[in-house]
């Protein structure tokens, strides 16, 4: 590998990065079974290291209070078959899944019950990017990397900003965020990501063809994205509205700290505790007493 | 205007490179008349001043003759060359007045509105805006010649553009030319063996500021000890004395001539600012740095002419120069840029602003001490050592987000409302399992697919169809509408009309928006009027709206009412405030009937 000559990594290899959302709570609801979603996504991931001989995969695990990296194709080198069912390296993917999963369960006892079953995106994503960071740092060669989120669970609102924060240091280092929704609703984090990001968005109509629709819209490389049609979002509506009435306004008051977003004058932000001055309506209200010509 | 008309001599030609023919020129408030010297040429002139659009003219100081360049709404224009500056700047004038007239004639067919007194000047530079700004110049059709907005009240929100492009004409200022002194060529009148060389004060100017120990000497010298025609005669045989490269010839001159071995010697004033200067300079460069950047020992760079065989004794050293360093000075020069702006005729005139202006910068920089002390600040503030520093605890308040849920529902809420689906499902997902239950059923999935291996096929072909199938129909569906690129805006993917449509009336809207809320709260009768009229105006954006919707083909309407609706909202807010105060006004005006809200 060492005297691996430039021309190896040509503009068509990727680095997949895949967040699996190995969440208990989506799957013991979802009409789609986690051994036949696994059979789908293990076939895909199969199907990307064959398309490039130097393509790699790495799968984490986005579970309920932790995730986890569960595989690496760079690490997993022996592709046989094993008593020709699945290969080798799938087989010790899902090995990993379930250890991970064991330990998974044992960091939610203790865990009070009523939250919002939603995964530990923002730390999957987090962990992809830092990843991503050291394959860009190892040298000038290195192939092209995408994330893509196969996600089920509902979003959750406190990991905001979190994820955000994940999602913007992603379009900064133009890594796209692709993302599958395989749940009930679609998730608005995964719209966002993908849309900051220029990646793709896709919520599968029939999951039975799901292995279909992975191969269809997200085994293509960065490269050839640019010659194919992809699936398109409809459009998403981004516009705000205010923390205090939840109405979507074209025009409010910002707090210069924090960010949110009020539909009136508050004497203090009441999500970071910041007082607003009053100096800036006096002054206008001044201001407005002094004109009493017209300013034409 | 003092004077209804203007008479001059002057040269029509019909285009630039025709040389004109002599004539007079009569401007009347009304027309413009060229009636040529001799009555059989051609070329007669008679044409009325609303047919004129603008004017251009020649810089006093270019090089070009005074020429007067009247352009007519046809494309067409007329040139006239004048005998002199000051006939051009009449002439000028008046053409700007008559233009300013017409234009506020034509304008404002309404009312004339009494502060309207405008210069020439600034009549044209708001002509001139509008020329080079075609958006600009829609919107000033579209409101002021319709009688919404007032010429001045159209003006007085871009106070901003006519200060800045008042600004910029004097800003640009001309600096020194880049061809060094030296290379001014004598003329010789081939006969005898003198020659002369041609000074302009520019290059006196220049002369002073590469060289300060001239500017000194001239200073001292001229014209109390010797005239200034001897100061430059010593100055170009001490030139000559260096371009021959002989020191030896050049030290014994110097030692019959004071004033000439003020020339050839070093400059000291020079040599001082360089051991300032080094002083100055960041102790902390590293030169070794820039090395790769040194291409002189390439073949094909650097200087020949300053080798190694200019090494000479080095008791003459006092006069030698290098050329490295007369390209150095020079090219500080240049880069420091010229202080003096104003054109002077006299070479005094010219010494003594310059001395002026390096008194007047020397004492704003200026003071040994503090250079010192900056350096050492500099110095231990570039060589920094962490670890003896006591860390630098900034007085920052952590921020302290109580409930980062609340940006989610801020923000995403819309996006999940838009695509359809139904809101409010984050807690759909019935938990009716424990946790321990959850765990163990997908573990064993796990290793179900262990013990079964892969399904057998994994998509069955009739459902890979139908997913194809889909998949390619809402593919071609969309991107018919929605082009390529995601990061592409709507609007380029709307008609070139349809967008260019959109655009001016978002514009237009946000130019009657703009007045109208400016004009709250309503004090004076002025601005109720004003008022009424850009409501009226408002009022018939709407229809206009409506026409664009209808305008476009069935498939992009949907895009084109989303980006319609802000406008309507823009536009009923501002009625909707305007009908409300109307309102108070019409219950208050019992009590306050000179119409203050």
């Amino acid at each position: 590998m060492a005297s691996a000559p430039s021309k190896l990594y040509a503009d068509d290899v990727s680095l997949v990065v895949v967040l699996l959302d190995t969440n208990p709570f989506f799957w013991s609801s979802s009409s789609l079974s986690f051994s036949q979603f696994l059979s789908h996504v293990l076939a895909f991931f199969n199907a990307i290291l064959t398309l490039n001989q130097l393509n790699q995969v790495v799968v984490i695990a986005t579970g309920y209070n932790s995730c986890d990296y569960i595989f690496n194709s760079a690490s997993d080198l022996n592709r046989s078959f094993e008593n020709g069912r699945m290969p080798v390296m799938s087989s010790s993917l899902l090995q990993k899944l379930e250890e991970f999963l064991i330990k998974d369960e044992q960091l939610s006892k203790g865990e009070p019950e009523g939250r919002i079953k939603s995964s530990l995106f923002s730390g999957s994503l987090s962990m992809a990017l830092c990843y991503i960071q050291r394959v860009f740092r190892s040298g000038a060669l290195h192939p092209h990397p995408r994330i893509l989120c196969l996600q089920g669970s509902p979003d959750g609102p406190e990991q905001y900003v979190a994820i955000m924060n994940a999602i913007f240091s992603a379009q900064r280092s133009e890594v796209p965020i692709d993302s599958c929704y395989i749940g009930a609703q679609n998730s608005a984090f995964l719209q966002q990501a993908s849309y900051i990001t220029g990646g793709v968005h896709h919520k599968p109509q029939n999951l039975d063809g799901l292995f279909q629709y992975l191969m269809t819209i997200f085994a293509t490389d960065l490269h050839s994205r640019s010659f194919i049609h992809l699936p398109k979002p409809v459009g998403v509506d981004f516009r705000a509205s205010c923390f205090c009435h939840k109405n979507t306004i074209d025009m409010g008051y910002v707090c210069s700290v924090c960010l949110s977003i009020f539909c009136k004058h508050h004497k203090k932000c009441s999500t970071c505790g910041s007082v607003f001055g009053q100096a800036q309506s006096e002054a206008a209200s001044a201001s407005d007493k002094k004109r009493k010509t017209p300013e034409t | 205007m003092a004077s209804g008309h203007v008479t001059k001599r002057a040269k029509y030609k019909t285009t630039i490179k025709d040389p004109g023919t002599p004539g007079t020129l009569r401007m009347t408030l009304e027309k413009i008349l060229f009636v040529p010297h001799n009555p059989k040429s051609a070329g007669k002139l008679d044409v009325e001043f609303r047919y004129i659009k603008g004017q251009k003219h020649t810089k006093e100081g270019s090089n070009k003759p005074p020429w007067l360049n009247l352009t007519n709404n046809q494309n067409g224009s007329f040139i006239f060359e004048f005998e002199n500056y000051s006939d051009l700047h009449d002439c000028r004038d008046f053409v700007g007045k008559v233009l300013a007239k017409s234009g506020e004639v034509s304008e404002k067919p309404t009312v004339a509105y009494p502060d309207e007194q405008l210069s020439a000047a600034e009549m044209e530079l708001r002509i001139k805006l509008l020329q080079e700004d075609s958006e600009l110049q829609k919107l000033h059709k579209q409101f002021v010649l319709s009688g919404v907005l007032t010429e001045a009240e159209f003006w007085a929100t871009r106070k901003k553009l006519l200060d800045r492009e008042a600004s910029k004409k004097t800003k640009q200022r001309l600096g020194f030319k880049s061809a060094m002194v030296s290379d001014i060529k004598p003329s010789t009148d081939g006969r005898t063996n003198k020659v002369t060389f041609n000074l302009t004060p520019e290059i006196i100017l220049q002369i002073f500021a590469e060289k300060p120990a001239v500017h000194r000497a001239f200073l001292t010298y001229v014209p109390n000890k010797i005239s200034e025609r001897n100061f430059w005669t010593k100055y170009f045989r001490a030139e000559y004395l260096h371009s021959t490269k002989n020191s030896i010839a050049a030290a014994a001159e110097a030692a019959e001539d004071e004033e000439l071995a003020v020339f050839l010697k070093q400059d000291d004033i020079l040599a001082s600012e360089a051991r300032r200067k080094i002083r100055r300079v960041d102790p902390t460069l590293d030169m070794e740095a820039d090395e790769g950047d040194d291409y002189t020992h390439l073949p094909d760079h650097g200087i020949f002419r300053d080798g190694n065989k200019e090494m000479t004794e080095s008791q003459n050293e006092l006069y030698k120069r290098t050329l490295s360093q007369d390209i150095n000075r020079h090219a500080a020069v240049v880069l420091e840029g010229r202080a003096v702006d104003a054109e002077f005729e006299d070479t005094k005139a010219v010494a003594e602003a310059l001395a002026q202006s390096k008194r007047e910068s020397s004492n704003k920089g200026e003071s040994d001490g503090d250079t010192s002390r900056e350096r050492i600040e500099r110095l231990s503030r570039m060589t920094e050592i962490e670890d003896l520093q006591g860390s630098n605890n900034l007085p920052l308040a952590p921020l302290c987000i109580k409930d980062p849920r609340d940006y989610f529902d801020s923000q995403q809420a819309n996006a999940l409302r838009t695509s359809g689906d139904a809101l409010g499902g984050t807690e759909q997902i019935k938990s009716s399992l424990s946790i321990p239950e959850v765990y163990s059923s997908l573990r064993e999935s796990i290793s179900s697919i262990k013990a079964m291996g892969w399904k057998e096929p994994i998509v069955k072909p009739e459902v890979a169809y139908q997913v194809f199938d889909a998949l390619t129909n809402s593919i071609s569906n969309t991107k018919h509408n929605i082009g390529k690129n995601p990061q592409e805006s709507v609007l380029d993917r709307l008609p070139r009309k349809t967008k260019e449509e959109l655009l001016h009336s978002w514009t237009s809207i946000l130019e009657l928006l703009k007045h109208f809320w400016a004009s709250y709260p309503i004090t004076t009768s002025y601005l109720y009027a004003k008022v009424n009229r850009l409501k009226d105006a408002m009022s018939n954006i709407y229809p206009q709206l409506e026409e664009i919707k209808g305008s476009v083909p069935s498939e992009l309407r949907h895009q084109v009412s989303l980006l319609v609706r802000p406008m309507y909202q823009a536009l009923d807010a501002a009625i909707q405030h305007y009908e409300a105060s109307m309102q108070k006004r019409s219950t208050q005006s019992g009590e306050k009937p000179n119409g203050y809200v």
